[in-house]
């Protein structure tokens, strides 16, 4: 079977599973929306002080909202043996990874990048950084999906693995997290945010070659 | 040098755990002997023989302590991104050994190194902490020294675990310049404090104290590694023969070794 | 030919069988018995290649294998149908048709995973083996959940596998073998027994 019918199958059967699953796919999107709105809560509604960590904030709480949808992203496959029969289809093992973060991309960070104007308000953030904003997530959402995948699957199986998953994949995140939120601070302030983007965009492209790889090792040693 | 010496000689008997066990064994008391030299001379030189800085008097006497801590800090996970290569490519059991040993020296650096750049920014700049680019890399990098032992520690299967830490380790190692780079970007951007000499050339008389401590804390590095390492070694293979004749050896030279209870059987 | 020579895995830095020698031939079945926790499982994923041994060689030489495992792998959210179809699609065939009809599940091909029962779970496994031809069939206690109608139509599904010159390595516990039909092509049969793992010293 080809290599790309083979992504195709994998990807469509994730996003059946995902549509078929229904409510519990919007659980992290709910959660972001939650702990964006603690945050006026805890440091006060003042616009001033809202917007000027506004950027930060969504951005920490896109972070937070990956690394819990993270979780599912293997686990129901390794816990009822589709993980064995995807290792031994026959397809390189990294495309089904890949196909597996894209599906995953599409239904857990795809809503959070439409979602971001919602957060941008809530965060009085100006509009000049809205495009930034959702650019930035755009771009930064794929590149948290691939490297938290890697975090997934080695930490498949072990107890408290959701908690460890989030220590392994923060330290990975701070690039990311610093390029998100310097794009959208950079637009807020009025200057040119492109090279940011730029650089966005390298990481991700860096991430969609390499990270596949290194998620398919993890994937077989905790197969193993 | 000395050190390199070691390490070439220990890297040739890696292979087979006894011979291991026999030669650290007889390579410790060096290293913890050159060890305790070397931090002896260079502290108190840097300590109390070297002048003061210009700018910063005193306080700049830390930076013989964090300095060291910090390379190390970054030496160290990189050894172990290549140890943990050896391992998963090759799966050599003894390089797992010496890569999980080396994760708790190395956090143990990251974490003086922290601890001493406080120190360092609280006479200089009024608070203990400060996030300039170096305190905060270094705060990453721990976190990414205790993801790997988190890891190995929550896998029941210890050559398992040993190949997910190596794979961490290797895409940690990777991240890392990424890290440093966006984090010192981070860091002019929003242009907090920073600590650090002043200046791109150390002068002499401030440089020799400090290479002494660097290359004390490399020989602190490997005496600590190669104890934990034979620990683990002994621990991992308690029920093979060569063990039982270690502990008989260790009884009949009336020595007390470090296993609980092998002596009963 | 499937040959393994000196299989050594170490598992706590114990091995968990006796070093294993043996050659499998096309169209032979082999049986591999033995108590609870004897190794079997570990065994069979070691053939199939989802474990690496500690020392030793596995040598595949057949093209394609299937594995069934301790788990199903049917996806609670998916028909039998659909998960019939993914397996096939896998493999690059379309056909679900005979392998519903094959392993008797006709009156829940359009349930989901979630609503079938244990033993509908594991038809549906087994009929993967149909879905997704391949030479080599790995099956680590296949009898497990079926009811006697079950394991009728998994001995007839393996007979015409081993009769067609396809190879099967079996684990199992129980007492249970496949009867040989009467078919026009004979296969070979044979049986390896790991023992309980010996008490450390």
């Amino acid at each position: 079977m080809s290599a790309l019918s083979g992504f195709a199958a994998v990807l469509r059967r994730d996003l059946l599973i995902a549509v078929r699953r229904g409510p519990e796919a919007l659980l992290p999107l709910v959660f972001l929306l939650v702990v964006v709105s603690l945050f006026p809560l805890g440091v006060g509604p003042g616009p001033a002080l809202l917007a000027s960590i506004g950027a930060g904030v969504i951005w920490i709480a896109a972070l937070l909202a990956t690394v819990i949808s993270l979780d599912t992203l293997f686990r129901s496959d390794y816990e009822d043996g589709s993980l064995d029969q995807l290792l031994l289809s026959g397809l390189p093992v990294s495309l089904v990874a890949l196909a597996k973060v894209a599906a995953h991309w599409l239904v857990s960070g795809l809503p959070l990048v439409l979602l971001s104007p919602l957060l941008a308000t809530w965060m009085q953030l100006p509009g000049e950084s809205w495009g930034a904003l959702m650019a930035s997530l755009a771009l930064g959402t794929p590149i948290l999906s691939l490297l938290g995948a890697v975090g997934a699957a080695l930490t498949l199986g072990l107890k408290r693995g959701g908690q460890l998953l989030a220590l392994l994949v923060f330290p990975l995140y701070v690039p990311v997290l610093i390029a998100g939120t310097g794009t959208v601070m950079a637009a807020a302030d009025g200057l040119p945010y492109t090279p940011l983007l730029g650089l966005l965009l390298a990481g991700f492209l860096v991430a969609l070659s390499l990270t596949p790889f290194a998620t398919a090792a993890a994937l077989k040693i905790s197969v193993s | 040098m000395n050190s390199k010496n070691s390490i070439i000689l220990f890297f040739h008997k890696v292979g087979s755990p006894p011979h291991f066990y026999g030669i650290a064994g007889r390579l410790l008391p060096w290293l913890w002997g050159f060890f305790g030299v070397m931090a002896v001379v260079g502290l108190y030189w840097g300590l109390f023989r070297a002048p003061p800085d210009y700018l910063q008097g005193e306080s700049v006497r830390i930076m013989y302590v964090h300095v060291p801590a910090a390379w190390m800090s970054m030496l160290v996970y990189a050894l172990m991104a290549g140890m943990g290569f050896i391992a998963l490519v090759w799966r050599i059991r003894m390089v797992e050994i010496l890569m999980i040993s080396s994760a708790p020296v190395g956090a143990a650096f990251t974490l003086v190194a922290l601890i001493s750049g406080a120190l360092w920014g609280r006479p200089t700049w009024g608070t203990y902490w400060v996030w300039d680019a170096r305190l905060t890399s270094e705060l990453v990098l721990l976190f990414l020294y205790l993801g790997a032992m988190g890891l190995h520690a929550a896998i029941d299967e210890p050559r398992k675990a040993a190949r997910a830490m190596s794979l961490l380790v290797l895409v940690g190692v990777v991240n890392l310049p990424i890290i440093h780079y966006s984090v010192a970007w981070w860091n002019t951007l929003h242009q907090p404090a920073s600590i650090g000499v002043g200046g791109s050339s150390i002068h002499p008389s401030m440089l020799w104290p400090l290479l002494i401590t660097a290359i004390a804390a490399k020989f602190y590095y490997l005496a600590n590694l190669l104890t934990r390492a034979r620990l683990r070694l002994l621990e991992q293979d308690r029920r093979k023969h060569w063990v039982r004749m270690e502990v008989l050896a260790g009884e009949l030279a009336g020595q007390e070794t470090a296993e609980p209870g092998a002596g009963a059987n | 030919m499937l040959s393994v020579r000196d299989l050594c895995l170490e598992r706590h830095f114990e091995p968990v069988f006796e070093p294993l020698s043996f050659e499998v031939a096309a169209g032979e079945l082999l049986v591999v018995t033995g108590p609870n926790g004897c190794g079997k499982t570990t065994l069979i994923r070691l053939l199939a290649g989802l474990i690496k041994p500690t020392s030793g060689t596995v040598s595949n030489g057949f093209g394609t294998l299937q594995y069934v495992g301790h788990e199903s792998a049917v996806k609670a959210e998916l028909s039998v149908r659909e998960n019939l179809q993914f397996a096939a699609r896998l493999a690059g065939g379309d056909d679900v048709d005979t392998a519903i009809a094959a392993m008797d599940l006709r009156p829940c091909a359009g349930q989901s995973g979630r609503t079938l029962s244990a033993g509908q779970r594991k038809r549906t496994a087994l009929a993967r083996l149909v879905a997704a031809k391949a030479a080599l069939w790995l099956l680590d206690e296949p009898y497990t959940n079926l009811d006697a109608a079950g394991i009728e139509g998994m001995d007839a599904l393996l007979d015409r596998h081993l009769g067609a010159g396809g190879t099967c390595v079996m684990a199992t516990h129980g007492a249970h073998r496949p009867a040989r039909a009467a078919s026009a092509a004979a296969w070979q049969s044979r049986e390896i027994a790991l023992d309980a793992r010996p008490l450390a010293a």
